[in-house]
C-alpha cells in the first residue's frame, strides 16, 4: 500500500505490575485495512498490551490514539463502544445460551425490557450473510464446533460495531482447513476496510497472513517490520533474542521391546457416541511416540484410558505385556507409569498444598514415604529436597504452597515427581504448554534423557513443529481415530495437516 | 374424592412457603449465587411478618415487610459474597446461626418472656367466584388465600422474565459464564446484587407467609428446615420455575399427608409422620438428581482481575 | 508464618468487634454492657463452679467442632452434628442404661464407643448418599438432624420410656457407665479428656497419617487425587464416618456425663455451635480448642448474665452470630487490597491460579 491511514496508535505504553514490567514503552500502530501481527512467546507481553487496548487494564504510562483522537478505555464496555472487538483465545461465549442470545448479550434492544429474540435472530442471520457467514441463531453454542464458535465471536464483535478486530491466538484450536477458512475471512474483512490485529506465537501463520509484524520480547518491542521476504529464522531470532535452531538434538532411535500396546481400543460416551475408535499402536523402549491432532479429537480420552482414569469399552491396552483394562489408576502407576497431565493445575498438582506434599502424591502410601499408614515427614523432606535440586525447581523452601511457583517451576516439580524413579512408560500431554523457552528446552532435555535411558515415551501435543523435531514416530488423531502413523522425516507438515483434518494417507 | 380434594388443597397451602422461597432462591441461583442462608432469611421473615402485621393490623402489610426484611438481609449477604467475595456457603451458614439468635432475642424482648407463640392477624381464604365451584380442583386451586394465587402467578411470570427479557438474559449469562458476560460489557456485580435483592424479597416473604398464612403466629424455630427443603426443591425442579412448582407440590404432599393422618387419628406415632417431608427430601436427592445441571458458575465468586 | 499471624490477628479483631456490637445491643435493651459482660465473665470464670461449667460446655463443643472439621478437610460440609449427636446419645443410653453388672472399666468405653458408632452411622449414611447418588450433603445432613430429633422424641415417649412412664425420658444411666466427675463442686467430668483425646486424634490423623493426607488432597483437588491413584469416594465416606462419630461422641459425653438419661432436646444446639467453633478455628486443632473455649464461655456465662443482669440468653446467640460474621468478613478483607491493583492475566483452573512466567 502506498498511502495508508493510521486508525490506531498506542504510544509509549508501559504497564507495571507488582514486581514485573509487562510492557515497556511499546509503540504500536495499526493501519486501515491491514493485518498487523503481534508476535511473541508466551509471557512476552502480548496479552497485557491487548488487555490495555480492550479496557481491562490501564497503562502505567503512555496513551492511545484512535482515529486521531486520544482515548482512554476504563472498561471492556468503553473499548467496545469505540469499535474495538476482541476475540479471545478462550471464547467469551456462554455455552448454554443460543447463538442469538450470545450475540445479543448486553446490546440495547429497542423495546427494553423485551428481548424480542426472534427479531434479533432475523437481524443476525442477515447481518452475518453480508460477511459471507452462515449462522444458525437458535443453536446452543455448546453444540457448535470450535471453528463455528469462533465465527460467532467474530460476528458478535462486528455486530457491536467493531472496526478493529483483535484476534488472540485464533488458530490454536483449529484444524488446518479451518485455519484457511479463517484466513479467507480475514482477507475479506480487510478488503472491506476492517483492520485486524493478529496475535500469535506461530511464525508460519504470521508470515502467511500479515502485512506487518511487530515482535515483542520480554515486554519490549523488538521490531516492527513489513512482511516482505522476511524469514522464519529472522523472526524467531527476534522472538527469543538469540539464534534459534529449529532442530532438537537427538541421537538416532534404537527402539527396543514394546512397552505400551493398544489394540482395537474403543470408547463411547454416555450417549453412545464414539470418543475413540479402533485405536492401534505400539510404543517401544527408548522411543518417543508423538500424537498429533487438534485438541478435542480424542487425545484426552486416550490418555485417560492409558492411565486408568477411564475404562475403554473395547479393545486392550497392555503395559509391558500386562493388561491395563480393569486396573485402577494406582495399580497402573505401580506398573511404572509416569504421567504428565495436560492441565497441570487441575489434575497434576494441588495448588494449595506445599511442594513436599505435592511431591509424594503418587507414592505417599508406600515405604519409604510411609510406614504402616503413618507418613514419615523427615524422610519426605529429605527426598523432596534432593529431587527438587536435581530437577532445577527454583524455590526458597519446600514448605511453600505450589501456587507460588511459576508455571515453569510447577512443571519441573511434576517432572521431578514423575521421572525420579526411572519409569517404564512416560505419558505426557501438552508438556510444554504455557512455558517460556528456557523451561521448554529443559522439559525436552529431560524427556530425551528418559528416551536415552530406555523409557518409552508417549508424547501428545498440539504443536506440530515440536512433534516433528522431537518424535521418532507420529500418530495423527482425528475424531478418536488414528489417521496414520508416520516418521517425521518422511512427511511434510501439510500432509500431517491433511490427516489432522480427516483424510487418510 | 373429598379426600383427594382436601389433600390437594392442603398440599398447595403447605407447599406455598416452600414454593415462594424456592422461586426466590431460583433468582439468586440463576445468577450464580447459592444461598444456604435461606432458612435464616425465612426465619427473619416469619418474625417481622408477624411483627408488622400486628402493628398494622393487616397481614398484607406484614407480608410486604417480611419481604423487605428479606431484602435488607439480602443486601448484607450480597455485600459479603459479591463485593467481599467470601465463601457463599459458609456465609449462608453464618446467616442461619445469626437468624436464630436474633429472632429469639427479638421475640423475647418484644413479645414476652417465654417461647410462647405470638399471634397475629392471618390471611383469609379468598375463593375465586365460579372457578372455586369446580369439583376437586376447584376447592384446591381456587379456594385459597391471596398470596397463594400470587405465588402461582409468579411461576409463569418468572419463566417469562428469564427467557424473554434482556435482564433475564443477563442474569442467565452471569450465572453460566460470568467472564463472557463481563467482556460483553455487563456489570456482573450489579446483576448479582439485583438478583439477590429480588430473590431475598421472595424468601423473606415466604417466611412471612409461613407465619401469617399457615400458622398465624410466630414461634421460635418455626421454619423447621423448610429453607433447606427449598434448596432441594430447586435441584429437584431442575432450576426452572415450572419444575420448582412441581417439586414444591411433591414436598407439600408430604406435609399434607402427615397432617391428615394425625387428624384422622392414625396409629402411627406422630413423630414418624413429622419425619415424612425430610425423608422425602433425602429420597429425592438420592433418586432423581443427576441429569440436571446447576448454572455453571454457581457458588463461585467472580473475579475480573483474572482471565 | 506471616499468614498464620495475620489470621490470628484478624480473628481477635473480629471477636472484639462482635463483642462491641453485642454491647450496643445490650445497651439498646437498657442494661449497662459493663454490668452484663461482668456477669458473663463471672458466670464463666468467676468461681470454681463457673470454670467447671465453662469446661463442661466446652467438652461437646470441641467434639462437634471436630465433626465439622473432619468433613471439611475432605471438602464436605457437615451441618449434621446436631443429629449425629442425638443418635450418639441414643446409642450411649442403650448401652449405658443396660448391662448393669459390667465393671466401669468396660462399661464406660463400651458406652462411649457405642455413641461414636451411632454418630458414625448417621454421618456415614450421608457420605454414602453423596458418593453413590450425588446427594448434596448440606441438605441431607440437615434433614437427618430433624429425623434424629424426632426419633429421640419417639423413643423416650415410647419404647425407651422409663417406668412408671410419667416423664418423657429413658431409664437412667447405670452407675458403672457414668462419666466420673473430676472437679468437686462442679459438673466437670472425664468427658473433657475424651474430647481432648479426640482432638489429639484429629491432629495426628490429619497431619501424620496417610488417610489424613488423602483426605486433604481430596478436599483440595479431587481430580488430582484421582489422577494420583487415590479413591476420593472412599475417602469422603471415611470423612463422614469420622465426622459423624465425633458428633456421636458429643452426644455420648452429654448423656453419660451430664444428663444421666436420654430426653428430648437435651442439646441446646451444640451441633450448630460446633460449626461456628470450626469456622472460627479454621479447622485447626488449636483454633478449635480456642473456639470451643470462646463459645463455652459464652454459654456458661450466659445463664448468669440472664439471672443477674436480666439480659436474655438469646443475646448470646446474637453475639455468636456476630463473631462468625466478622470472622468471615475478616477472612475476606484481603480482597480489598487486591481490588483495584491489577495483576497479570492468570489461567483459572484447578483449585487456584498461579502466575505465568513474565
Amino acid at each position: 500500500m502506498d498511502t495508508y491511514e493510521t486508525v490506531l496508535e498506542m504510544r509509549g505504553i508501559t504497564k507495571v505490575f507488582p514486581g514485573v514490567v509487562a510492557n515497556d514503552a511499546i509503540n504500536f500502530d495499526l493501519r486501515k485495512g491491514e493485518v498487523h501481527a503481534l508476535l511473541g512467546e508466551n509471557g512476552a507481553g502480548k496479552s497485557t498490551l491487548m488487555g490495555i487496548l480492550s479496557g481491562v487494564y490501564q497503562p502505567t504510562e503512555g496513551s492511545i490514539v484512535l482515529e486521531g483522537a486520544p482515548v482512554r478505555f476504563d472498561s471492556a464496555r468503553d473499548a467496545i463502544h469505540n469499535g474495538i472487538g476482541m476475540v479471545y483465545q478462550h471464547f467469551m461465549l456462554v455455552p448454554k445460551l443460543t447463538v442469538a442470545e450470545n450475540i445479543m448479550l448486553g446490546i440495547k434492544r429497542p423495546k427494553e425490557p423485551l428481548l424480542q429474540i426472534d427479531k434479533a435472530s432475523e437481524q443476525i442471520v442477515a447481518f452475518a450473510r453480508t460477511y459471507g457467514m452462515d449462522l444458525d441463531p437458535e443453536q446452543k453454542v455448546a453444540s457448535l464446533t470450535v471453528g463455528q464458535q469462533q465465527r460467532v465471536e467474530i460476528v458478535k464483535a462486528l455486530f457491536r460495531g467493531a472496526k478493529i478486530l483483535v484476534l488472540d491466538e485464533p488458530t490454536a484450536v483449529l484444524t488446518p482447513k479451518e485455519i484457511q477458512e479463517l484466513f479467507s475471512m480475514i482477507k475479506m474483512l480487510t478488503d472491506q476496510n476492517f483492520s485486524v490485529i493478529f496475535i500469535s506465537h506461530k511464525i508460519d501463520e504470521v508470515i502467511e497472513i500479515s502485512n506487518r509484524i511487530s515482535v515483542l520480547r520480554r515486554g519490549k518491542l523488538e521490531a516492527t517490520i513489513n512482511n516482505e521476504g522476511v524469514s522464519k529464522e529472522e523472526l524467531a531470532g527476534l522472538m527469543v533474542g538469540r539464534d534459534v535452531s529449529f532442530c532438537v538434538e537427538k541421537t538416532p532411535c534404537c527402539p527396543g521391546d514394546s512397552v505400551l500396546a493398544l489394540e482395537g481400543v474403543g470408547l463411547k460416551d454416555r450417549e453412545g457416541r464414539p470418543l475413540l475408535k479402533d485405536v492401534n499402536f505400539e510404543v517401544h523402549e527408548g522411543e518417543i511416540f508423538g500424537v498429533a491432532g487438534v485438541d478435542g479429537n480424542g487425545q484426552d480420552e486416550l490418555l485417560e484410558v492409558i492411565t486408568g482414569l477411564r475404562s475403554a469399552s473395547e479393545g486392550s491396552v497392555c503395559i509391558v505385556g500386562q493388561e491395563v483394562l480393569g486396573k485402577s489408576p494406582r495399580q497402573i502407576l505401580e506398573m511404572g507409569l509416569a504421567h504428565i497431565p495436560a492441565d497441570r493445575q487441575a489434575r497434576g498438582l494441588v495448588l494449595s498444598m506445599d511442594i513436599k506434599e505435592n511431591f509424594i502424591i503418587n507414592d505417599y502410601y508406600r515405604s519409604p514415604h510411609s510406614k504402616r499408614d503413618i507418613i514419615s515427614w523427615p524422610f519426605v523432606r529429605k527426598h523432596t529436597k534432593e529431587n527438587i535440586e536435581r530437577f532445577d525447581v527454583r524455590t526458597s523452601s519446600i514448605d511453600t504452597p505450589v501456587s507460588t511457583l511459576s508455571g515453569g517451576n510447577q512443571q519441573k516439580l511434576i517432572l521431578a515427581r514423575e521421572l525420579h524413579g526411572k519409569p517404564v512408560l512416560l505419558a505426557a500431554m501438552h508438556a510444554t504448554r504455557g512455558l517460556d523457552v528456557g523451561a521448554i528446552e529443559y522439559v525436552h532435555q529431560r524427556i530425551l534423557e528418559q528416551r536415552a535411558a530406555g523409557t518409552a515415551v508417549l508424547y501428545i501435543s498440539t504443536e506440530l513443529e515440536e512433534l516433528m523435531s522431537f518424535s521418532d514416530r507420529i500418530a495423527v488423531m482425528f475424531r478418536g481415530e488414528i489417521m496414520g502413523i508416520v516418521r517425521p522425516e518422511e512427511v511434510t507438515i501439510d500432509q500431517i495437516g491433511l490427516m489432522m483434518a480427516g483424510s487418510i494417507t | 374424592m373429598e379426600l383427594l380434594s382436601y389433600l390437594l388443597a392442603t398440599d398447595l397451602r403447605m407447599a406455598a412457603p416452600i414454593l415462594i422461597a424456592a422461586l426466590g432462591l431460583l433468582f439468586m441461583e440463576k445468577s450464580g449465587v447459592v444461598n444456604i442462608g435461606c432458612e435464616g432469611m425465612m426465619l427473619f421473615g416469619t418474625f417481622f411478618g408477624v411483627f408488622f402485621a400486628r402493628l398494622s393490623g393487616s397481614p398484607w402489610i406484614g407480608l410486604l415487610f417480611a419481604g423487605m426484611t428479606g431484602m435488607v438481609i439480602g443486601l448484607f449477604f450480597a455485600f459479603i459474597v459479591v463485593t467481599l467475595r467470601a465463601n457463599q456457603i459458609v456465609t449462608g451458614i453464618a446467616l442461619n446461626i445469626i437468624a436464630q439468635g436474633a429472632t429469639s432475642t427479638l421475640n423475647r424482648l418484644i413479645f414476652g418472656v417465654s417461647s410462647q407463640a405470638a399471634n397475629a392477624p392471618g390471611f383469609e381464604v379468598v375463593p375465586i367466584p365460579l372457578l372455586s365451584k369446580i369439583p376437586v380442583i376447584g376447592d384446591s386451586l381456587f379456594n385459597q388465600m391471596g398470596p397463594i394465587y400470587l405465588a402461582l402467578l409468579l411461576v409463569p411470570l418468572i419463566r417469562w422474565f428469564m427467557m424473554k427479557t434482556t435482564m433475564g438474559l443477563k442474569i442467565r449469562a452471569v450465572g453460566e459464564h460470568p467472564h463472557s458476560a463481563d467482556t460483553a460489557g455487563i456489570n456482573v456485580r450489579s446483576v448479582r446484587y439485583g438478583s439477590i435483592l429480588a430473590g431475598s424479597f421472595l424468601v423473606g416473604a415466604a417466611g412471612g407467609f409461613l407465619s401469617l398464612g399457615i400458622l398465624s403466629l410466630f414461634s421460635e424455630n418455626m421454619v423447621s428446615g423448610r429453607g433447606y427443603i427449598a434448596l432441594a426443591v430447586i435441584i429437584f425442579g431442575k432450576w426452572n420455575s415450572w419444575g420448582v412448582l412441581a417439586a414444591a407440590l411433591v414436598f407439600g404432599l408430604g406435609d399434607a399427608v402427615q397432617i391428615k393422618m394425625q387428624t384422622a387419628g392414625s396409629s402411627i406415632p406422630y413423630q414418624f409422620l413429622m419425619m415424612l417431608p425430610y425423608i422425602l427430601t433425602i429420597l429425592a436427592l438420592s433418586g432423581f438428581v443427576g441429569k440436571a445441571e446447576s448454572p455453571a458458575a454457581s457458588g463461585k465468586p467472580f473475579r475480573n482481575d483474572e482471565l | 508464618m506471616n499468614r498464620r499471624l495475620n489470621t490470628i490477628l484478624v480473628q481477635c479483631v473480629s471477636i472484639t468487634v462482635a463483642f462491641a456490637l453485642g454491647a450496643v445491643v445490650i445497651k439498646m435493651i437498657g442494661i449497662s454492657p459493663l454490668f452484663a459482660y461482668g456477669a458473663l465473665l463471672n458466670g464463666s470464670f468467676g468461681s470454681i463452679n463457673a470454670i467447671g461449667e465453662t469446661l463442661v460446655k466446652m467438652t461437646p463443643l470441641i467434639l462437634t467442632g471436630l465433626s465439622y472439621a473432619f468433613a471439611a478437610r475432605a471438602g464436605l460440609i457437615n451441618i449434621g452434628a446436631e443429629g449425629q449427636l442425638y443418635v450418639g446419645g441414643i446409642l450411649a443410653t442403650l448401652v449405658g442404661s443396660n448391662f448393669a453388672g459390667l465393671p466401669m472399666i468396660i462399661h464406660v468405653p463400651f458406652a462411649v464407643a457405642a455413641a461414636f458408632a451411632g454418630g458414625a452411622v448417621w454421618g456415614g449414611l450421608v457420605g454414602l448418599l453423596k458418593v453413590k447418588f450425588g446427594a448434596n450433603e448440606i441438605i441431607t445432613t440437615v434433614m437427618l438432624n430433624y429425623i434424629a430429633i424426632y426419633l429421640v422424641s419417639f423413643l423416650v415417649t415410647g419404647p425407651m420410656k422409663a417406668p412408671p412412664g410419667t416423664m418423657p425420658e429413658s431409664r437412667p444411666i447405670v452407675d458403672s457407665a457414668q462419666l466420673v466427675r473430676i472437679l468437686p463442686g462442679t459438673r466437670l467430668h472425664i468427658g473433657i479428656f475424651i474430647a481432648l483425646l479426640a482432638l489429639l486424634f484429629y491432629y495426628f490423623f490429619i497431619f501424620k497419617m496417610r488417610q489424613g493426607y488423602e483426605m486433604r488432597v481430596v478436599g483440595n483437588n479431587m481430580e488430582s487425587a484421582r489422577a494420583a491413584g487415590m479413591r476420593p469416594q472412599r475417602t469422603m465416606v471415611l470423612a463422614m464416618l469420622l465426622a459423624g462419630g465425633m458428633g456421636g461422641l458429643a452426644g455420648g459425653v452429654e448423656i453419660l456425663g451430664i444428663q444421666g438419661r436420654l430426653l428430648q432436646s437435651f442439646s441446646p444446639g451444640y451441633g450448630f455451635d460446633g460449626i461456628a467453633v470450626a469456622l472460627v478455628g479454621v479447622n485447626n486443632p488449636v483454633g478449635i480448642v480456642l473456639g470451643a473455649l470462646l463459645f463455652g464461655f459464652l454459654r456458661a456465662g450466659g445463664n448468669r448474665m440472664q439471672l443477674i443482669a436480666q439480659v436474655p440468653v438469646s443475646v448470646i446467640y446474637v453475639v455468636q452470630g456476630l463473631v462468625i460474621t466478622f470472622v468471615i468478613i475478616g477472612q475476606n478483607l484481603h480482597v480489598f487490597q487486591k481490588v483495584g491493583v491489577n495483576r497479570p492475566f492468570r489461567r483459572k483452573t484447578g483449585d487456584g491460579p498461579a502466575p505465568e512466567v513474565l
